[in-house]
C-alpha cells in the first residue's frame, strides 16, 4: 500500500481519464436509450482528449505561445524549450475534437432519421418493431 | 520532383470539392468530375507502382518538412499495390454503378458522388500515410462517409444498422487513438519509421504491450474480426448497391492492410512473435472466425447477407495467416488482400446487377436467373469459384500459401478450418446455383415494380433476356478476367512485391 | 447485458491501468514526449515559420496535412446531415398569419396557397411570436459576434484562435439569428445553396493552396513556393492565414448546415 499511494498521486491524470473513459464505455454498452448512448460516446471521446492534453503538460512551463520579440536571428532569439509546454498534443486534440464533433453530428442525424421512422429511441422497442416487421 | 504519391490522394479530394460546388449548379456535372478525378488517381497509382518496382520505396514529405516533424508518405511495394487496387476498384465501380445510384438515391446523386470520392480519399490516405496520427484522421474520414452511405440504403433498417456501426466504429477508432497516445508517450514520436527505430530498445515495457494491444484491437474492431463482427453484416447488407460494391471489398481489406503495416513496419515481427506470446491465440481466433463466418453464412436466406458473412470468414483467413509467424503465412495474407478484394468486388457487382433488376435478392427470388441474366451469372459463377478456391482463379493461390504457412507453423487447426470453410462455401454457392439454374421462374418473378411499365409478360416458357446495363456487365467482365489473370500471375506478385516488402 | 458490459469495462480499465505503470509522471519535463519532438518544435518553429503561436505553427504548417483532412471531416459531417435528413418532398400543410388581425389560417389544399406579402405572413405550425427584447438584444449582439469571429480567425497566428474556433463562433451567430427570430429569417439571408457552395469552397481554398504549391514546383502545402507572389517576409504565416480562412469558411457553413437540417428534420421550414 505504501508503494501504491505515490503511484496514484504521481499519475493521477491517467487514473482520472481511465475512470471517465470507463463511465463512457459503460454507458455506450449498457444504456438502452440511443441518446444516452451518444452521451456515453461523447464522454468516452472527451476522456481520450483529456488524456492527450495531459501528456502535453510540463511542470513550470507556460502555454506554447512564444513571448517577447524573437523575430531577430541574433543571440537574444534563444528560446528555451523548458519554458513552454509541448504543443503537439494540443494540435492532435484539436483534430480529435473536430472529428468527435463531426461523428456526433452524423450520429444525431441518424437518430433523427430513426425517430422519424419509428417514433422511439429506446433500443428494445426498436428491436421489437423490427422483429414484427420481419414476418 | 516526383509528386505522384500526393496526387493519388489529392486528385479525388480536389474532385470531391469541385463536385460539391457543381452539384449545386447542375447535378449532371458531378459524375464526370468524379470519374475524371478517380481516373487521374488510378493513373498516378499505377505510375507509383512502376516507380516502386523499378527503383525502390518512394519517400514524400508533406510541405517539405522532414519526417519526425512533418508528415511523410512512404510508398513501398505493398502500399503501391493496395493503392492500385483501391483506385482501380473505385474507378470501375463508379463506371458500373451510374444507373444503380440514379435508381436508389434519385434526388441526391450529386451529394452521393461527393461522399463516394471522400470515402475513396480516406482509404487512399490510410494506405499511403507513414504517420500514426494521420492514419487515425483518415480512418475517421472513411468511417464517417460509410456511416452516412449505409444509412442511405434500406429505409427501415439502414439508419439503425448505421448507428450501431457508429457506436462500434467509434470504440474501435478510439482504441486505436489511445494506442497511438501510449506510443507517443513512451517514444515521443508519431512517425512510423521513427517509432519503429525506438521500439526494439523498450520491448519489455508494459506500456508498449498495452499500446500494441489497443492499436490491434481497434483495427480488429474496424475490420470485423469474428467476435467483433456484429456490426458488419447489417451495415453492408442494407447499404445502397453503389456503395456496398466499394465498401465491402475495400474497407475491411484496407484495415487488414493497416494491421499488416502495424505488425511489419511499426512494431516489427521480431517484437510480436519473439517477445510476446499472443500469436498462437490469435491464430485460434482466426480459425474460429473462419468457421463461424462460414456457418453463419450457411444459415442466411438473403444473398447479400450471405456474402457479408463470407467477408467475416475471409477476414479470419487473413488475420490467421498474418499471425502464423512465418513468411508463407504473411505472404498468403497479403496476397489474399488483393484476391479477396477482387473476388468480393466481382460478387457484389453481380449481386448489384440482380438488385437492379429484381429489387430483392432473397434466395427464392433468384430462381431461373441463369436464363434471365446469363452474363451476370457467368461472372457470379467465376467469382464464386474463386471464393471456393478452384484453380486457376486467384482465390486458390492465396489459400495455397495460407495452408502451406499453416503446416509450416504447425497450426493444423487453421489449415483444417481453411479446408472446411472452402467446403462450406462450395455448398453455399451450389445452393445458389441450383436455385438459379434448375428452379423455374415464378409468374410474378420479383417484378412487382417494373412490370406495370415494361409490359411484357414473364411466363414460364418466355425467357426474356433482361440483363443489367452494359456498363455494369463490362465491368463485371473486366473483373472476372482480372480474377484469372491475377491468379496466373500470383507468382510474379509474390516475387516482385510481397517478398521484397517482408525482407 | 449489464453484467457483461461491466465486465468488459473493467477489463478495458484494467488493461489501461496496467499500461500506465511505466509511463512518466504527470508533468514530468523529462518524459520522452516532452523531449523528442516537442523541443524541436518549440526551438525552431519561431525561426522557421515566424509564427509565435506554436500550436498554430504545428497545426497549419508542420502537420498542415492532418488539418486539411480535419477540414474535410467537417465538410463530411455537413454533407452527411444534408444527405441523411434533407427532405425534398413539398410541404403538405401551410399556415398563414393575417398580420393586422393576428388570425392564423391553416391551408391544407396545395392549390390554394396564399402569396405571403404585407397582409399575410408565412408562419410555422407552432408559431410563437418572438420576444421583442430577445430580438433586439440578438440584433445588437450578432454583428459583434461576427467581428469577434473574424478577429479570432485572423489572429490565430499570435494568440489562441484560428479557423476552427473562428468558424464555430461565426456559425453560432447564424444559429443565434435562427433561435431569436426563426429559421426562415436565417434561410432568407443565407440560402441552402450558398451554404453548400461556401462549405465546399472553404475546403477547396485549403486544398487549392496546397495543390497550387505543387504546381509551382514544391511539395504539397509548401507555402514557401508562394514567395514569388507575396515576397519572402512572413510567407509561411501568410500561407497559414490563407488556410485558416478556408477552414473558417468551411466550419461556418457546416455549423449552419448541421443546425438547419437537424432542427427542422430536413424540411427547412420550421425550426425549434
Amino acid at each position: 500500500m505504501t508503494d501504491f499511494l505515490p503511484l496514484i498521486v504521481a499519475k493521477y491524470n491517467y487514473w482520472l481519464y481511465i475512470i471517465l473513459m470507463m463511465i463512457g464505455l459503460y454507458a455506450m454498452i449498457v444504456k438502452n436509450n440511443l441518446i444516452k448512448k451518444l452521451v456515453g460516446m461523447n464522454i468516452f471521446q472527451t476522456a481520450i482528449i483529456l488524456f492527450y492534453v495531459s501528456i502535453g503538460y510540463k511542470r513550470g512551463a507556460t502555454i506554447p505561445i512564444i513571448q517577447g520579440d524573437h523575430s531577430g536571428h541574433g543571440a537574444e532569439a534563444i528560446i528555451k524549450a523548458a519554458d513552454y509546454i509541448n504543443p503537439l498534443p494540443h494540435v492532435l486534440m484539436l483534430t480529435a475534437i473536430v472529428v468527435s464533433v463531426a461523428t456526433f453530428g452524423v450520429a444525431m442525424a441518424l437518430c433523427v432519421r430513426i425517430y422519424q421512422r419509428y417514433n422511439t429511441l429506446e433500443e428494445d422497442e426498436l428491436r421489437m418493431r423490427l422483429s414484427e416487421k420481419k414476418i | 520532383m516526383n509528386n505522384y504519391p500526393a496526387i493519388v490522394v489529392i486528385a479525388p479530394l480536389l474532385g470531391a470539392f469541385f463536385a460539391g460546388i457543381t452539384a449545386w449548379v447542375d447535378d449532371r456535372f458531378t459524375y464526370p468530375i468524379a470519374l475524371t478525378a478517380l481516373g487521374i488517381a488510378l493513373a498516378a497509382a499505377v505510375n507509383d507502382l512502376f516507380l516502386v518496382l523499378s527503383s525502390g520505396p518512394i519517400q514524400y514529405t508533406m510541405a517539405g518538412w522532414m519526417p519526425p516533424m512533418g508528415i511523410e508518405y512512404r510508398i513501398d511495394g505493398l502500399n503501391a499495390m493496395v493503392l492500385v487496387l483501391i483506385t482501380g476498384i473505385a474507378f470501375l465501380n463508379l463506371v458500373a454503378s451510374f444507373k444503380n445510384v440514379a435508381q436508389e438515391t434519385p434526388d441526391r446523386t450529386g451529394a452521393f458522388y461527393v461522399m463516394y470520392l471522400l470515402f475513396v480519399v480516406g482509404l487512399l490516405g490510410v494506405v499511403s500515410t507513414g504517420d500514426l496520427f494521420n492514419l487515425y484522421v483518415l480512418i475517421e474520414i472513411t468511417s464517417l462517409t460509410s456511416y452516412t452511405m449505409i444509412a442511405l440504403g434500406d429505409k427501415d433498417r439502414g439508419p439503425l444498422s448505421s448507428l450501431n456501426y457508429v457506436f462500434i466504429g467509434v470504440i474501435g477508432a478510439s482504441f486505436y487513438l489511445l494506442g497511438v497516445g501510449y506510443i507517443y508517450i513512451i517514444t515521443g514520436s508519431l512517425n512510423m519509421g521513427d517509432v519503429a527505430g525506438m521500439i526494439p530498445a523498450m520491448s519489455s515495457s508494459s506500456s508498449l504491450l498495452v499500446a500494441f494491444i489497443l492499436c490491434i484491437l481497434g483495427v480488429w474492431i474496424k475490420m470485423a474480426l469474428f467476435p467483433l463482427h456484429v456490426w458488419l453484416p447489417n451495415a453492408y447488407a442494407y447499404s445502397p448497391v453503389g456503395f456496398a460494391r466499394v465498401v465491402a471489398p475495400l474497407m475491411t481489406k484496407v484495415m487488414v492492410y493497416v494491421m499488416v503495416r502495424l505488425m511489419v513496419t511499426v512494431f516489427g515481427l521480431d517484437y510480436i512473435f519473439n517477445t510476446l506470446n499472443l500469436a498462437q491465440g490469435v491464430v485460434w481466433l482466426g480459425t474460429f472466425a473462419v468457421l463461424a463466418g462460414g456457418i453463419m453464412a450457411l444459415s442466411q436466406n438473403n444473398l447479400k447477407k450471405m456474402l457479408t458473412y463470407i467477408i467475416v470468414c475471409e477476414i479470419g483467413y487473413m488475420v490467421g495467416g498474418a499471425w502464423l509467424g512465418n513468411t508463407l503465412g504473411m505472404t498468403g495474407a497479403i496476397l489474399h488482400i488483393v484476391n479477396d478484394a477482387l473476388m468480393t468486388f466481382a460478387l457484389f457487382l453481380a449481386v448489384g446487377n440482380m438488385v437492379y433488376k429484381l429489387g430483392r435478392v432473397d434466395l427464392n427470388d433468384l430462381s431461373g436467373l441463369f436464363g434471365k441474366m446469363p452474363w451476370t451469372m457467368a461472372g457470379f459463377v467465376l467469382a464464386a469459384f474463386s471464393i471456393v478456391g478452384v484453380p486457376p482463379t486467384c482465390g486458390f493461390f492465396s489459400k495455397w500459401y495460407l495452408i502451406l504457412g499453416a503446416f509450416e507453423a504447425g497450426a493444423y487447426h487453421f489449415a483444417a478450418a481453411l479446408l472446411i470453410s472452402s467446403l462450406i462455401c462450395a455448398v453455399l454457392f451450389f445452393k445458389v446455383f441450383e436455385i438459379c439454374f434448375f428452379e423455374p421462374m415464378a409468374e410474378d418473378h420479383g417484378h412487382d415494380v417494373a412490370e406495370d411499365d415494361s409490359g411484357h409478360g414473364h411466363g414460364k416458357d418466355a425467357v426474356a433476356m433482361e440483363e443489367a446495363p452494359v456498363s455494369s456487365l463490362a465491368t463485371l467482365g473486366i473483373v472476372s478476367i482480372a480474377l484469372i489473370v491475377v491468379g496466373l500471375y500470383s507468382g510474379t506478385i509474390v516475387d516482385k512485391v510481397i517478398l521484397p516488402f517482408l525482407k | 447485458m449489464k453484467l457483461f458490459g461491466f465486465i468488459i469495462v473493467c477489463l478495458t480499465g484494467g488493461l489501461l491501468l496496467y499500461g500506465t505503470g511505466e509511463l512518466p509522471d504527470w508533468g514530468d519535463p523529462h518524459s520522452p514526449a516532452s523531449i523528442h519532438l516537442s523541443n524541436d518544435y518549440i526551438e525552431h518553429a519561431m525561426e522557421q515559420t515566424e509564427v509565435p503561436n506554436l500550436v498554430t505553427a504545428v497545426l497549419a504548417d508542420y502537420r498542415g496535412y492532418d488539418t486539411m483532412f480535419e477540414t474535410a471531416v467537417v465538410f463530411c459531417a455537413g454533407l452527411a446531415c444534408f444527405l441523411l435528413l434533407r427532405d425534398f418532398r413539398p410541404k403538405k400543410e401551410y399556415y398563414y398569419r393575417h398580420v393586422p388581425t393576428g388570425v392564423v389560417l391553416h391551408v391544407k389544399n396545395n392549390e390554394r396557397q396564399i402569396a405571403p406579402g404585407k397582409e399575410f405572413e408565412d408562419v410555422d405550425k407552432d408559431w410563437v411570436p418572438s420576444d421583442t427584447i430577445i430580438k433586439t438584444v440578438c440584433r445588437i449582439l450578432i454583428p459583434f459576434i461576427q467581428i469577434y469571429a473574424l478577429y479570432v480567425v485572423a489572429h490565430g497566428d499570435f494568440s489562441p484562435g484560428g479557423g476552427f474556433q473562428g468558424g464555430v463562433i461565426f456559425g453560432s451567430s447564424f444559429i443565434l439569428l435562427a433561435i431569436s427570430y426563426n429559421l426562415k429569417t436565417l434561410m432568407k439571408r443565407v440560402s441552402e445553396k450558398f451554404l453548400g457552395i461556401f462549405s465546399a469552397a472553404g475546403v477547396l481554398v485549403y486544398v487549392g493552396i496546397g495543390a497550387f504549391s505543387m504546381v509551382l514546383g514544391g511539395h504539397f502545402l509548401d507555402y514557401s513556393q508562394y514567395i514569388p507572389f507575396f515576397g519572402e517576409h512572413h510567407i509561411r504565416a501568410l500561407g497559414m492565414l490563407g488556410v485558416e480562412i478556408g477552414v473558417g469558411m468551411a466550419v461556418t457553413a457546416v455549423m449552419a448546415i448541421i443546425y438547419i437540417n437537424i432542427v427542422s428534420e430536413g424540411r427547412h421550414d420550421e425550426g425549434l
